[in-house]
């Protein structure tokens, strides 16, 4: 009995999170947002480091690795706030096009160099337009669409079929939101040509369920990055000549916080480990994990900035690129409310 | 990642399964007390088997096997799956046992550990006292040598089971003029020795599950101390530590999320399941997520416990404040899932469950304070696991400043 990252895990883990300091320094972060590098050049990095096809398997020149190393990685990325399209293109489209059998664009994907987005919006509950198919062409507009940058997208009908489409064939417009460090897009399809890449609605969902325990991993990082920096900042912080850490209302805001992350740390493994070894309450799980780390990240997120104080609100310390992270994940691919509502109907409540 | 206990332990588990089959009917029922004989001859026969006291040594009167984390999970496993009663857990078996195989005299050893296991001898356990709770070092029951005899003079509270205990352990203050951690003692003594009055402490659940127990002039031979004077500090945080985590397991809170679920589907607001009413499967389903994460963590702990290749500190020191804070809110549901109904106590020919869900919330808000409130709980989280440091203390013997006073 072994529940934990083995020793290859933790080597890949440590790789991954040393790079993403030496690489990923919050100025990088802070020149993406001020529009003065794209996210491409911090995706190649990673896939050079051989992220990009980390799920894909070896005959397309993938590691092979399984989803507890995808939760490893995510959390290493999320605590770096690193920006770059690892659930889209790396994960939910990996899979998908690897289990549909569409495997052409996977060699590509798996050097960097060609990014698939997601348009599930119509299967996760949309909240305006739907996109319609006449002929293998695409009609309608799709929002949220993950990866603004993509070179395809697979496009996700109401009734589970998915179409793949060149980024040349689309209407696109980059949506902004809260968070500069994960972007989407608006799709609009005027009869585009697309190809049928599946029909089958399981493989669909099968395809959330493992985007959603990447966010949830992802949450877990960035919301370890806020504990941290607020257990730093109030050992350094000092009023009333002592540092703030040492007053119990600020002790107990980090206990809180730590004590409510320290277990998300075991589910969200557990929820990676689910998808390796198929077990019945995969899907499930992944619902609560993804809904469980949104209401604690949010918890984490906002106590943490209460630590730092007036500081906190500022630009200055950057607390605010994990904030907002944490809160576009809990967003994305269903809100806890919609995702738990989804965990009670697989078991059949 | 491997979850799995291995195939070589197959073997073990039909053994339990089998056991547990063939022999539940002779498990104490509701109603057979501690001191029932139907108790003690389960007590035995569990022994007997090595389902209870499994690693204690078979000259103290246990099963005497070596040590296996995995082999005494499947027993709680198989016994917890046919709702099996495990076996007398008192106080004596839990907290004092280890204590005395960690640091009695052999002869101490051979005197108490084989009847405390086998529910022979009750213990009661004299920690707190009504000025020392949180800051239990601070604790003034006295107890001075009169030649041969400590003569002890004090209160104790909190004490459960003090009225069916034929011995306690205790603390007390040994060393006058110590620091206070150091002045501290560690006595057992029988409960009938002249002197000790028990009074019975009646709390919000209606029951007494603890007492007061008042000491004047108890006379106790002079070497039923474990460890050295002043010591005791150091013994009763060996036993404190064993206490917290198991207040409240994941097992246990899943059980009784179960128990919920149950409910919601058998109870109806006005001819419709309260399982349809979407508020109520959100509350719940948002507490399953809280409880997996605990069952993970608990996972994660056992692993560590193995393997010895994790650092689970933290994971382990937040077991006691997230595991009983998310206890008393699932009994909270099971309570508003049955609205009114759910007020239902005593003889109420109404309420569910025997009226557990009442009586557990009640429970379990008790639990949130004892064995460490959830705010000395954070406070040791944040000093000890993320090396924040102590409240500065405010000198005792010289006049507080006015702002150290408004800041704490």
């Amino acid at each position: 009995m072994e529940f934990g990252l083995s020793q290859d895990q933790l080597l890949l883990d440590d790789s991954v999170r040393k790079f993403l300091a030496s690489e990923v320094p919050l100025d990088k972060v802070r020149q993406l947002a001020a529009g003065e590098v794209n996210d491409a050049s911090f995706w190649q990095g990673l896939a050079d480091m051989g992220l990009a096809g980390l799920i894909i398997p070896e005959a397309h020149g993938g590691a092979d690795l399984g989803m507890l190393d995808a939760v490893a990685i995510a959390e290493a990325l999320g605590y770096a706030a690193c920006p770059g399209p690892f659930l889209s293109t790396a994960i939910m489209s990996a899979y998908l096009l690897n289990q549909a059998g569409a495997t052409d664009p996977l060699a590509r994907m798996a050097t960097g160099e060609y990014r698939v987005g997601v348009a599930f919006g119509d299967v996760i509950g949309s909240r305006k337009g739907q996109v319609t198919e006449i002929n293998s062409a695409l009609s309608g507009q799709s929002l949220f669409a993950l990866d603004a940058d993509a070179d395809a997208y697979l496009v996700a009908l109401s009734d589970g079929r998915v179409f793949m489409i060149e980024a040349s064939e689309v209407g696109r417009s980059i949506l902004s939101t809260i968070d500069v460090t994960q972007s989407v897009c608006e799709l609009s399809f005027d009869q585009s040509p697309a190809c049928l890449v599946s029909s089958n609605p399981e493989l669909v969902w099968q395809t959330i369920y493992r985007g959603r325990v990447i966010q949830a991993a992802d949450t877990l990082g960035a919301a370890q990055y806020m504990l941290d920096q607020a257990v730093a900042y109030s050992l350094d912080r000092k009023q009333f000549n002592r540092v703030i850490g040492s007053f119990q209302a600020v002790k107990h805001m980090c206990a809180e916080m730590a004590s409510q992350l320290e277990p998300c740390r075991a589910f969200a493994w557990y929820a990676g480990h689910a998808f390796d070894e198929s077990t019945d309450d995969a899907a499930l799980t992944a619902c609560h994990a993804k809904a469980h780390l949104a209401e604690v990240g949010q918890f984490v997120a906002k106590t943490s900035t209460e630590v730092h104080g007036g500081m906190g609100f500022t630009d200055l310390v950057g607390l605010h690129y994990w904030f907002k992270r944490i809160g576009f994940n809990r967003q994305l691919l269903g809100s806890p409310e919609a995702v738990r509502h989804e965990a009670a109907q697989l078991s059949d409540l | 990642m491997d979850l799995s206990y291995g195939s070589e332990y197959d073997a073990f588990r039909e053994e339990v399964k089998s056991f547990v089959r063939s022999n539940k009917h002779k498990q104490p029922q509701l109603g057979d007390g501690i001191k029932s004989q139907a108790m003690r001859d389960w007590q035995r026969l569990l022994i007997e088997h090595g389902y209870h006291s499994r690693t204690i040594a078979r000259e103290y009167g246990g099963y005497g096997a070596e040590p296996d984390i995995i082999k005494s999970r499947i027993i709680a496993e198989e016994f917890g799956a046919e709702r099996v009663h495990r076996g007398f857990n008192g106080q004596g078996v839990t907290m004092l046992t280890p204590v005395l195989l960690e640091m009695g005299t052999e002869e101490q050893k051979k005197a108490f550990v084989e009847p405390t296991i086998k529910a022979e001898m009750i213990w009661c356990q004299g920690y707190s006292e009504p000025g020392a709770g949180s800051d239990l070092a601070s604790l003034t029951t006295k107890a001075e040598l009169d030649g041969e005899e400590w003569v002890i003079n004090g209160q104790k509270i909190w004490t459960s089971t003090a009225h069916h205990a034929d011995w306690i352990f205790c603390l007390v203050r040994t060393e006058a003029d110590a620091p206070k951690h150091l002045g501290i003692s560690f006595l057992l003594f029988r409960m009938d020795t002249p002197g000790i009055e028990i009074r019975p402490l009646v709390d919000m659940t209606g029951d007494a599950n603890f007492n007061e127990v008042f000491f004047t002039d108890v006379r106790v031979p002079k070497h039923q101390i474990v460890g050295q004077r002043g010591q005791g500090w150091q013994v009763a945080n060996a036993i404190l530590g064993h206490e917290r985590g198991s207040l409240a397991t994941p097992d246990a809170a899943m059980n009784r999320l179960n128990g919920v679920k149950r409910l919601m589907r058998e109870e109806s607001i006005n001819g419709e399941p309260v399982m349809s009413n979407a508020v109520f499967r959100d509350r719940l389903m948002k507490l399953e997520g809280r409880a997996l994460a605990m069952q993970y963590n608990d996972m994660r702990l056992l692993s560590a416990k193995i393997n010895k290749n994790q650092n689970v500190r933290l994971a382990g020191m937040i077991v006691k404040l997230i595991g009983t804070e998310l206890r008393h809110e699932i009994e909270c549901l099971g309570i508003d899932v049955m609205g009114e109904i759910g007020l239902s106590y005593g003889n109420n020919p109404h309420k569910r469950g025997h009226g557990s869900w009442q009586y557990q919330y009640m429970f379990y808000l008790g639990l949130i304070i004892g064995g460490g409130t959830s705010q000395i709980q954070k406070n040791i989280i944040s000093e000890r696991g993320l090396g924040m440091p102590k409240e500065p203390k405010i000198p005792s013997k010289t006049a507080v400043p006015k702002t150290a006073a408004r800041e704490a």
